[in-house]
């Protein structure tokens, strides 16, 4: 029987994973914009788990405007990314430090 | 199903989506010679909307769409200030996006949708509308960040702003889903009344902790500051300039609806929190801005501290507390506009006058600017009889009165440290002599002269009659 904290334990690991990936690697900008999607889709599975289990819609409304708003997120992540690669001729993160402080 | 009365509601909105599109259609055809036209357009398109929101402006709060949408007072006040000081920018970024070659219509629209998320944000009534108000606002303000597409600098800033701020919206998120499934929904209004009885208290709080962690990204308050010096320094300062004035009145107004509005009842688990995140944007900020030796790191730095001052306002948790921390966002977003626009004022094309050192000797070059200069310090130090003097005395009033003394001292010492690198400015502008070869005469555009000049000047008029906008601020927070 899958219950309601199955879910919500898969959401934080999910979670987990997506801090983790932004926080531990060192290497790669395009590793950081997969974490993010996944951080948001630890999101969406919580909202539809608690949505189906407390029996009100509204959470999985909420999960469309979330995937909407996320495929934008990419979209405008990936821009900066390809002018970042245009400008410096790398996307390594360790590489990414002219400005300190 | 939406109704007429809806639409009216949302008046000031939907005309701004309109008018924007309008805007960057009209771009699409114009000559780039023209742009000028779009920019005085662009400046009464938001004149306007500040118009509609005023007159608009029902007596009892009432809400839209099912209660997505609420238009009330607190909404009014920060709506007004948002297109004001976005209206400000405008003036004061032309000559500087015209030298750069950066004159385009994205810079206005982008701002204009920037400013509707800063809208909608304010208004929300559910946790939907919040996230959403938020991801239009910050969507836009990455674009604006990379403009200058050319620059290192500024794709290097674009990057660590969308990285930082889209984890921080997944925080937030997280939080969201944790305090939906702690109390079934996620009307604003009825999670005021489900968080006292609900059946998992614990799963409330560890929502309620992720919101905090997203909002203290968003006001960029320490110890979640991180990108806020970098995309300062980075961005193009047009860009840096309403960064710093807008977004926090909607990160204010944010705070207000998530922590007031929807969880109000845990504000005995907040206010700590709060506290803890003042206590650290106050010192972090303060003390980190002494060491700057660039201008745009320096004034990064000190939003810090004075978003730590915005925070002593919300730790009150009344509306004592609310609206001396609207009045203090109030009061950074005029002040933060006037300093970035002397900065505006004085760069020329290859010259960004973003190190201090930049301002030696500007009483001998301009003696009106270095004038206006010195009254924005003043300001933002918290001097007499300037503005931030009262919204400094507001905000370590209302700590007070929530019973923590010690974060009133805290915010009291703070200010002194902070005296320390604004009279540094004051310093090199009056007592250094201008280094060989640094422009004798300098001259701005005569549109941003006199604006500049009266932002600078209504923070003395403010400074001596703060009366109107603080009873203003205080009669729309319910007692």
């Amino acid at each position: 029987m899958i219950t309601l904290s199955h879910y919500i334990v898969l959401g934080a690991v999910l979670f987990c994973i997506a801090v983790a990936g932004l926080f531990i690697n060192r290497k790669n900008v395009i590793v950081l914009l997969m974490a993010i999607e996944l951080m948001l889709l630890a999101v969406n599975t919580n909202f539809v788990a608690f949505s189906r289990f407390l029996g009100d819609v509204s959470g999985q409304v909420f999960v469309f405007f979330i995937l909407t708003v996320a495929a934008a997120e990419s979209a405008i992540g990936l821009a900066i990314l390809v002018l970042l690669f245009r400008n410096r001729s790398t996307i390594n993160i360790a590489e990414i430090d002219s400005m300190k402080g | 199903m939406p109704t007429l009365n809806d639409i009216l509601i949302l008046l000031p909105e939907f005309y701004l989506v309109a008018a924007a599109c309008v805007l960057l259609l009209l771009d699409a055809f114009m000559k780039p010679a023209q742009r000028g036209v779009l920019h005085w357009l662009s400046i009464a398109v938001l004149l306007v909307g500040i118009y509609l929101v005023v007159s608009g402006q029902p007596d009892v709060p009432v809400t839209a769409f099912g209660g997505m949408f609420v238009r009330d007072g607190v909404a009014e006040i920060l709506k007004v200030f948002a297109l004001l000081t976005t209206a400000l920018v405008f003036v004061y970024a032309r000559p500087y996006l015209v030298d750069r070659k950066l004159f385009v219509g994205e810079f206005y629209t982008l701002a204009i949708f920037a400013v509707i998320g800063v809208m909608l944000l304010v208004s929300a009534g559910n946790l939907v509308m919040v996230y959403l108000g938020l991801e239009l606002l910050t969507l836009s303000s990455y674009a604006l960040v990379a403009l200058n597409r050319d620059s290192r600098l500024s794709s290097e800033a674009a990057i660590k702003y969308f990285v930082l701020g889209a984890m921080a919206s997944g925080m937030l998120l997280y939080g969201m889903s944790m305090v939906y499934g702690a109390t079934g929904t996620l009307a604003l209004a009825q999670l005021h009344g489900a968080a006292a009885h609900t059946a998992m208290p614990n799963l409330l709080v560890f929502g309620l902790i992720f919101m905090i962690v997203g909002i203290g990204f968003k006001l960029g308050a320490a110890p979640f500051h991180m990108w806020i010096p970098d995309v300062y320094e980075g961005s193009p300062t047009a860009v840096t300039i309403f960064i710093g004035s807008a977004p926090k009145l909607a990160a204010f107004g944010m705070a207000y609806r998530l922590l007031d509005t929807g969880l109000g009842d845990l504000s005995h688990y907040w206010q700590p929190v709060l506290a803890v995140l003042a206590v650290l944007s106050l010192a972090i900020g303060n003390l980190v801005a002494i060491v700057q030796s660039n201008l745009k790191r320096l004034l990064a730095y000190s939003t810090i501290s004075h978003m730590g001052y915005l925070l002593l306002g919300l730790v009150n948790a009344g509306p004592e507390g609310y609206a001396s921390a609207m009045f203090y966002a109030i009061s950074y977003a005029l002040m933060g506009t006037a300093a970035f626009g002397v900065i505006l004022a004085l760069a020329r094309a290859g010259f960004e006058c973003d190190r201090i050192d930049d301002l030696k000797g500007l009483n001998h070059r301009s003696p009106w600017l270095a004038f206006l200069m010195l009254l924005v310090m003043f300001s933002l130090a918290g001097v007499p009889p300037l503005f931030g003097f009262f919204a400094k005395l507001m905000v370590l009033e209302a700590a007070i009165h929530a019973g923590m003394v010690w974060l009133a001292v805290v915010g009291a010492i703070a200010a002194i440290v902070g005296l320390y690198y604004y009279l540094r400015v004051v310093k090199v502008m009056y007592f250094d002599r201008p280094d060989e070869g640094m422009e004798t005469r300098v001259q701005p555009d005569f549109a941003l002269r006199a604006v500049l000049s009266v932002n600078a000047l209504v923070l003395l008029a403010l400074g001596l009659g703060w009366g109107p906008l603080l009873n203003w601020c205080r009669a729309v927070f319910p007692g």
